[in-house]
């Protein structure tokens, strides 16, 4: 089995993979469209790092309004009272719900948070030029790819919430603006790990790659 | 090869490669069996793969997908039992209350990715696999598959239903909440959208080449 190490990288045998659509091709000009797909083809996605760092700084300034604002004031007769997230997590633990307080609080609080500080991480690494460990740090992009949408969660709930409780009789629930701030955090931090280009991981690594670019029979 | 003259040796594709998206390694393209795929062996990426479906399989199972979504949207999701009121929410419902109380976003959210990405992307699977079929690649492939390339991260009908759920359970200590059929709908809509993800658009790109 020949060494993995020794596969070499496009970028260095002058191959460009069409981001859009897979195409593999030779000599590509910078922003020239793929014959295929008329996308065009770039060795790395361009200003890859400056909008994924710009989507995240939102993200971040977004999270504390989405967290310290309530999602939802409710009325029921003559009590009113707001939830926050943080909030809505705990009353359903207090409800005795403790498996749905687990999701909502993985999918609303846990998630959001790892995802911004994941992917800061990975930026800092790419900027600091490491080399350590690409492999497991190109796994957590793949995570974070995968798990990006389903903090949209809370938001639908708060929805059918609104819905079904402000045309009953007794109870009245009204959105708070934090479910907005929400809502935006999750597209924000969706949008700066679509911006993120894992292939920049790599390039820290590329001193055996070049050396294997000299033995690979092409 | 000489690897020097990339300025003015004239483009070319190489189909024999496979270039790993994640890592930019490359690697020599192999025959796969259905349900096979090839990943990278540097970073473990998927290169490529074959799905176990073939295309009139997929045909099938988006012509499924689109009737479940007629359904999932005319049925109502969940009803209501409060103080003798009875109250029906479909997801329209859901998107309406959403904008009249003040919260827009929230109910442009609800409507693209529950409503209006994955009826694009029904429509569009439809006419991808329709045109593959076909001898020549009709207009409008090269667009569609754009598109569903750039909707399927925006699709969140599995989001959704799961959201409904959590709802209807925090809603259960204050009134009767029922699951209705559009509920279920939803949930086989998710089923059916996840079945279809499983193929790659690449292979479609590939499938016209071959």
């Amino acid at each position: 089995m020949p060494d993995d190490s020794l596969i070499p990288r496009g970028a260095a045998l002058g191959l460009t993979g069409c981001e859009a659509c897979g195409l593999v091709v030779e000599h590509a000009a910078a922003d020239a469209p793929c014959p295929r797909c008329g996308s065009r083809l770039h060795a790395r996605k361009p200003d890859s790092l400056t909008r994924s760092w710009a989507y995240l700084v939102a993200a971040f300034i977004l999270y504390l309004p989405a967290n310290l604002l309530p999602v939802l004031h409710s009325s029921k007769l003559f009590k009113e009272w707001s939830d926050t997230i943080m909030s809505g997590v705990v009353s359903l633990w207090n409800d005795g719900s403790y498996d749905l307080a687990i999701v909502v609080f993985t999918a609303s609080v846990v998630v959001p948070l790892l995802k911004m500080g994941a992917l800061a991480l990975l930026l800092v690494q790419v900027q600091r030029g490491s080399a350590h460990l690409p492999r497991e740090r190109t796994r957590l992009y793949r995570i974070l790819e995968f798990i990006g949408h389903w903090s949209m969660l809370d938001v639908f709930a708060v929805a059918l919430l609104i819905a079904l409780v402000h045309f009953g009789s007794l109870a009245n629930a009204e959105p708070g603006a934090g479910i907005v701030a929400f809502g935006a955090v999750v597209v924000l931090t969706m949008l700066a790990t679509m911006s993120f280009d894992p292939r920049l991981i790599w390039d820290a690594t590329r001193i055996p790659a070049r050396r294997a670019t000299d033995r690979h029979p092409t | 090869m000489d690897m020097k003259d990339g300025v003015t040796a004239p483009m070319r594709i190489r189909a024999d490669l496979a270039i790993c998206e994640h890592c930019d390694s490359v690697h020599r393209r192999g025959a796969l069996a259905p349900g096979e795929a090839a990943d990278c062996r540097v970073c473990g990426a998927t290169l490529y793969r074959r799905s176990r479906l073939d295309v009139d399989a997929m045909l099938a199972l988006t012509l499924a997908a689109l009737i479940v979504f007629v359904l999932a949207n005319a049925a109502p999701i969940v009803t209501m039992q409060s103080g003798g009121v009875t109250t029906r929410g479909w997801l329209m419902t859901i998107v309406a209350s959403a904008w009249d109380h003040g919260v827009g976003p929230v109910a442009a959210i609800a409507a693209g990715t529950v409503f209006l990405f994955p009826l694009a992307q029904l429509a569009l699977y439809l006419f991808v696999l329709l045109a593959v079929k076909l001898p020549a690649r009709p207009r409008g492939f090269v667009a569609a598959m754009h598109g569903l390339r750039w909707l399927r991260p925006w699709s969140m009908v599995e989001v959704f239903l799961i959201g409904i759920l959590v709802s209807i359970i925090k809603m259960s200590s204050l009134a009767r909440v029922t699951a209705e059929a559009g509920l279920w709908g939803f949930g086989v809509l998710t089923i059916l959208l996840t079945a279809l993800s499983t193929f790659e658009l690449r292979e479609l790109w590939d499938a016209h080449d071959a």
